[in-house]
């Protein structure tokens, strides 16, 4: 197996609010190898995007709590490392794209400025060398007549070269690791296919390790290595990607495969539905948090909560229940 | 699936929305091209599904069949009767056969109104039973849609999206109507809550017979409800077929494109696939391209697509495209 990049042990992400306590993350510990891409599906709410937030230290305290026994990045444990030393892997060895290229580039300064300021201020290059560096990174993503563009504001790229800046300037410090929060979410499907087409040619040429968070589960079976599904703040299944499309354990990646219109399958079946809808995160049920919905639900459900366990090589799920049976494992 | 006549005909649709200048003088300076020239129908009874980009036209689309906008030009009829010739209370009567199922559940009902109110209002406008019947009906609805009766002097707030786009649906039922459009009634909603919502449309229309016009830009989900399809691709509908043979054989450059960028929840096939990866973006609306509107972006252009716009023509059994390469 490849050495391992980054490895979370144990986060708890909370929010302290007026109206009470939000539970966003509840328990969660992955890892990530060298190359690898690892997906993290899940509803909106499921904590998919608060638990990378919490490992870059990025949740501001209060109203947020993280607790974490350890977040190794290589040989550092994150949660140890000064703030300055936490800027330094924000900016250059941990990148970050995000959802909404536009609420992520800053309006008023040009898109060649944006690229250049990790470099400047990460690899202390000197202006002419950030500037070339940008136009080649530009190129590097698809933009043509980069050099030309480096001037340009973000409103007068469109959504998809939006993100795609966002991609270069990401890029722009090699970083080993690259996180990936619903980058194309906003986009339309052949953008999208362009930019995950994008990603995908950049982390194999530069060999980088890749976490890609979406609630799309089209996306992820191109596209990832492994895939962690979340519900309400907690992992309830994680497995090698063709395990976990091909053979689901868990009741909630189950009914959420099976819950999909697909372009693979014969059309006009019906799909099957999940009763309800996501639980509150004030409140969380005493048991598994899925119980409510679940088709599988046993006395047991309701009273304890579920630990991950592996239950094939390889594949984990947190559930008291065999599918394949229906009875209590 | 009936195949008992046509209820809606559309007839090169036009709506062009003015750009203007000048704040006494308001000169024209241009126009958005939203819809150009469209011409389908609709069948009783069936779902026929829209499908394109963000900015394609397909809600202008949506719209302007009911009415909400009126067209720049062409003619939209529902059964035998031209739409856009009607005004005022004539319209208003017609309207009660056509209803509309919006996109965003939070913003498509009113927080000041109870769900008895917000559903009661098109029974209200038309002047339909007097109040006690028009709760009972009210009641009645908010089963049909799967929510309690209790709910009904709730405000929008107290339920979560898919229980406000039920809410939605109810109201779009209240006049009985034959027609619905659904502008993209699940995109705002999580995945587990689509399928709840895409089951619930059709029982409804097995029921009661409804005829629907399903916008939407996920192409799985439109495969899944839709009997016929159609493709928009900035303000002209490319082509349209039954489901079945677009999804199968599409041959339009753009539908071809459009189909084999949708991701499928299944890594085997996913690892294999060959992606057409267009190029660039979608071009303004403002300023379409000359000839065929999609050429600057096809892969099989030829000189003629940038001159002539090409013509919509039936090129097999119910299979209508709009492409010189064809």
């Amino acid at each position: 197996m490849a050495p391992k990049v980054l490895e979370v042990n144990n986060l708890k992400t909370r929010f302290h609010t007026n109206e009470g306590t939000v539970h966003a993350v509840n328990g969660v510990s992955f890892y990530i190898g060298e190359g690898e891409t690892l997906g993290i599906v899940g509803e909106s709410g499921c904590g998919k995007t608060v638990s990378v937030l919490s490992v870059m230290r990025l949740i501001p305290q209060p109203p947020g709590e993280v607790i974490v026994d350890s977040v190794m990045f290589y040989d550092r444990n994150l949660v140890e490392l000064k703030e300055e030393e936490m800027r330094e892997v924000r900016g250059s060895q941990i990148a970050m794209i995000f959802q909404d290229p536009m609420t992520s580039l800053n309006p008023v300064l040009t898109i060649g400025f944006q690229i250049m300021e990790p470099m400047r201020v990460h690899l202390g290059m000197s202006e002419e060398e950030a500037r070339e560096r940008a136009a080649e990174l530009l190129n590097l993503v698809g933009i043509s007549e980069a050099a030309n563009r480096l001037d340009d504001y973000p409103h007068q790229f469109s959504g998809g070269m939006r993100q795609r800046a966002m991609i270069a300037m990401a890029l722009s410090c090699n970083p080993p690791m690259l996180i990936a929060d619903e980058p194309t979410t906003a986009l339309d499907v052949t953008i999208q296919a362009q930019i995950v087409d994008l990603v995908k040619r950049l982390r194999d040429k530069l060999g980088m390790s890749l976490i890609w968070i979406t609630h799309d589960l089209g996306i992820i079976a191109g596209l990832a290595d492994r895939v962690m599904v979340m519900y309400a703040g907690f992992v309830v299944e994680e497995a090698d990607i063709r395990p976990l499309y091909e053979d689901p354990r868990h009741p909630y990646t189950y009914a959420l495969l099976q819950s999909l219109p697909r372009m693979d399958g014969s059309p006009g079946e019906d799909l099957m539905s999940i009763d309800g809808i996501p639980p509150e995160l004030y409140e969380l049920p005493k048991g598994c948090a899925f119980a409510p919905r679940c088709a599988y639900v046993k006395e047991k459900c309701w009273e304890e909560i579920p630990q991950l366990e592996e239950i094939a090589p390889g594949h984990r799920i947190a559930c008291f229940v065999d599918i394949k049976t229906g009875e209590l494992r | 699936m009936s195949e008992n006549g046509t209820l809606i005909k559309v007839d090169k649709m036009t709506k062009h929305f003015p750009i203007t200048r000048g704040i006494v003088f308001q000169r024209e300076v241009g126009a958005v091209q939203a819809v150009d020239k469209v011409t389908f129908d609709i069948r009783k009874g069936e779902t026929l599904g829209l499908v394109g980009e963000s900015g394609c036209g397909k809600s202008t689309t949506g719209r302007t069949i009911l009415q909400l906008y009126r067209p720049t030009s062409g003619k939209v009829y529902f059964e035998d009767q031209d739409l856009t010739e009607l005004k005022g209370e004539g319209l208003r009567q017609m309207r009660r056969n056509m209803q509309m199922i919006f996109q965003d559940p939070y913003a498509s009902l009113n927080p000041r109104l109870t769900i008895a109110s917000i559903i009661a209002e098109p029974l209200e406008v038309h002047g339909i039973g007097n109040a006690k019947e028009r709760r009972a009906k009210v009641q009645d609805l908010l089963k049909l849609v799967g929510l309690s009766p209790h709910f009904i002097n709730r405000y929008p707030h107290e339920f979560s999206g898919g229980q406000r786009q039920r809410i939605g649906v109810a109201r779009a039922l209240a006049l009985q109507p034959e027609f619905i459009v659904c502008d993209e009634p699940i995109s705002a909603l999580d995945v587990s809550i689509q399928a709840q919502v895409v089951n619930l449309l059709e029982e409804l229309q097995e029921t009661f017979g409804l005829t629907y016009l399903f916008i939407a830009h996920d192409l799985s989900m439109v495969r899944h409800i839709s009997d016929r399809t159609a493709v928009m691709y900035l303000g002209k509908i490319v082509e349209l077929a039954t489901r079945d043979e677009l999804y199968s054989h599409p041959l339009h450059p753009y539908t071809q494109a459009l189909l084999s960028a949708v991701p499928v929840p299944n890594p085997g096939l996913e690892r294999k696939r060959q992606r057409i990866i267009l190029e660039g973006d979608v071009p303004s609306a403002v300023n379409p391209p000359s000839g065929c509107r999609f050429n600057p972006r096809c892969p099989l252009a030829i000189d003629i697509c940038s001159e002539v716009d090409p013509e919509w023509r039936e090129v097999g059994p119910d299979h209508w495209v709009a492409c010189h390469v064809v």
